[in-house]
């Protein structure tokens, strides 16, 4: 099994003209990604040629793509200005799972978005966030599908790039993964890390979660103590940020230490009281894993 | 980014906030005529990007002009938490009945904004948040409807029993969010929100962080970026459209993507080694942005290597080898550089760095801990 996305997701891309949406566009269909239709507003009627010479639609509106093609998850790869737009588009087109890419969305236009997609009834990951991929079925986003492989681990992370390095080690060792979502670095997300801890621990074939978060906010000790509650499998936990100085936005624009809140030492505290087996560097990701998992 | 009092208080009276009057001067003289113009007492306030600029000294009240122009000699060029006094703020000296807080902030937990407000003002809320946290009301925005006028009015009510003085501040309150959703505020801060003995209810200091992310709409708050406040490094990344935060080891850093660029810092840290900075190449592999995270990097005396740790996603290998190979033809580089790539055309990517003479790691602890204990012979 997996979560959010596998072999049945019908994906719309809004933006798949663009540079970023074309280039993943043909990566995500050529992993075997059902993608069935494209957004951009202007060239509705044309087609977007994949890898394989298959052509996918092009639609002015993603309520125009959803009545063709039945698509019921959308990936987000508009310019910031555009983005929070095109997410409640897609919430109001009646698409369940949508995953916005675009960084650097202001955080104002967020907040409405957000309240908009839950009115609508759906779920939104990220903004600013490299999707997810469940190996061996599907994936949305832009994590680069050869660094992972199926298996039982759940990866939730704030990252990317560091993500990607924590999942390329698991892979590496033999250590497959169910699905590794992206939740993104803004200080307002869709889907946090309770959300996906939440899937993980319905998801029968997750035997263990990772869970690679960061300074600022306080997402990761409000999971630590979901995890303690509810959580049955191992939970392996990774901070970012350990160096940072307080008051400074460490790229990600929610990755900041306000006050004596959110630093990466009150996190790892909040992790180990609650059971999650902390890694002080990202290689003990994999030991920890092992060690779980009793491989 | 934060902006200074004297900008935040423009930004408040635009949007209808009652204000004092001010004047920013940047000499003793200009203090003088200033606090001269306004007549009668006036205060004397630095202009820096920290708080607890009273407590260093940085806010002096002056009965007259000759005692203004002597504060804002002693003020200008003072050091306050690492920053330099440049300007000041000469505004009239208000006569103070009550002072009460009054802010606006997004919060990350409830996903909206958040307006916070104590009749005890004047000091740090935080404090209050910690001793008295009854004295503080919050209350949740839902950013579909904006402000409604009955929470405004109710956190009016919260402050002040005098219904005048809670008509006022009902008034405040709403200018206040306008003034905050108008700029892409992540916070907008009144305090001291004071009441006069006249019963007028006026804010006499302004604290404001706009979100970066919501500049590209508003040139005019743009215009704002103070360039003295932040070192000349953090000005040429930012115009280079890479991520930096200057620190204060000897470890020079390079990475690809935010994350990743945190995590390499600590495992500098675990193997006792001290960061030079924080920089996130961001996903391209420009040349361009590779020499100017070089010339940046060199450019801090105190950086004795070079770590670059790049993992290719997307971004690829190969075309970051590039840009490194092409940096050093362009720049003249000193410093012994340690490269760790591993992902999309990492063969591609090791030949073309052999050849230029580079020789790089695969494993992230590897060149972590051959660069620190590089730089620790150094």
């Amino acid at each position: 099994m997996s979560i959010f996305i596998d072999d049945t997701t019908r994906l719309v891309v809004q933006g798949i003209t663009g540079r970023d949406g074309s280039f993943h566009t043909r990566q995500m269909a050529a992993y075997g990604t059902q993608v069935v239709a494209g957004v951009t507003p202007g060239k509705g009627g044309q087609t977007f040629e994949l890898d394989d010479g298959s052509q996918v639609p092009i639609f002015d509106t993603v309520e125009d793509a959803v009545e063709e093609t039945a698509a019921n998850a959308s990936v987000i790869y508009v310019p910031p200005a555009f983005a929070a737009s095109a997410i409640m588009e897609a919430a109001d087109a009646g698409i369940d799972f949508i995953t916005a890419i675009t960084e650097g969305v202001p955080v104002q236009d967020m907040a409405r978005a957000n309240a908009y997609v839950l009115d609508c009834g759906a779920r939104l990951l990220g903004p600013n966030c490299p999707g997810l991929i469940s190996p061996g079925k599907a994936k949305v986003g832009i994590i680069p599908a050869q660094i992972t492989t199926p298996g039982p681990v759940g990866v939730i992370s704030r990252s990317g790039t560091l993500t990607y390095e924590a999942v390329n080690q698991l892979t590496q060792a033999g250590i497959g993964q169910t699905t590794c979502v992206g939740i993104g670095g803004d200080p307002i997300i869709g889907t946090d890390f309770i959300d996906c801890l939440e899937a993980f621990q319905e998801d029968p074939d997750t035997e263990a979660i990772v869970m690679i978060g960061e300074i600022g906010g306080t997402d990761e000790q409000d999971a630590a103590r979901w995890v303690n509650q509810h959580v049955d499998v191992p939970v392996i936990g990774f901070i970012a940020g350990q160096t940072a100085p307080p008051g400074r936005r460490m790229g990600h624009a929610g990755a900041i230490i306000s006050g004596s809140a959110g630093t990466a030492e009150e996190k790892m505290k909040t992790f180990e009281e609650n059971g999650i087996a902390v890694a002080k560097r990202p290689v003990d990701i994999r030991d920890l894993v092992k060690e779980a998992l009793g491989v | 980014m934060d902006i200074h009092e004297y900008q935040a208080k423009e930004l408040f009276r635009n949007a209808g906030v009652p204000v004092p009057p001010g004047e920013v001067v940047t000499t003793p003289e200009e203090a003088e005529a200033a606090a001269a113009s306004f007549g009668g007492q006036v205060v004397v306030k630095a202009q820096v990007h920290t708080g607890g600029r009273g407590k260093a000294g940085g806010v002096k009240l002056a009965s007259s002009p000759e005692e203004a122009r002597a504060h804002a000699e002693k003020i200008l060029g003072m050091d306050i938490k690492g920053f330099t006094v440049e300007k000041v703020l000469v505004t009239p000296a208000e006569d103070i009945e009550t002072e009460a807080y009054v802010g606006v902030l997004v919060d990350r937990s409830t996903q909206s904004p958040v307006f916070m407000v104590s009749p005890e003002g004047g000091v740090d809320i935080e404090e209050v948040a910690e001793t008295n946290p009854e004295a503080i009301r919050k209350v949740a925005i839902d950013p579909r409807y904006g402000l409604l006028p009955h929470q405004a009015y109710a956190m009016a009510a919260f402050l002040y029993d005098e219904p005048s003085q809670v008509k006022q501040a009902t008034k405040i309150i709403g200018q206040l969010h306008d003034a905050f959703t108008a700029n892409a505020c992540s916070l907008a801060e009144i305090n001291p929100l004071i009441v006069t003995p006249a019963g007028e209810v006026k804010a006499i200091d302004a604290k404001v962080s706009i979100d970066e992310s919501g500049l590209f709409r508003l040139p005019e708050v743009e215009a704002y970026r103070d360039l003295d406040s932040e070192p000349a490094s953090e000005t040429k990344a930012r115009e280079a459209g890479l991520s930096f935060v200057k620190l204060d080891g000897n470890v020079g850093c390079c990475v690809n993507g935010a994350g990743l660029a945190m995590a390499t810092m600590d495992l500098v840290k675990y193997y006792g080694g001290e960061p030079a900075n924080f920089l996130d190449i961001g996903g391209s592999s420009n040349p361009d942005k590779v020499v100017a995270a070089l010339e940046i990097i060199t450019s801090d005396p105190s950086v004795e290597v070079i770590l670059f740790n790049i993992f290719g996603g997307i971004t690829r290998c190969d075309d970051v080898a590039k840009g490194i190979v092409e940096a050093t033809k362009r720049i003249d580089i000193e410093t012994p550089i340690f490269i760790r790539l591993t992902g999309t055309n990492e063969t591609e990517a090791l030949e073309i760095l052999k050849e230029a003479g580079f020789s790089a790691y695969t494993s992230m602890d590897e060149v972590v801990e051959t660069a620190v204990q590089h730089a620790a012979k150094a």
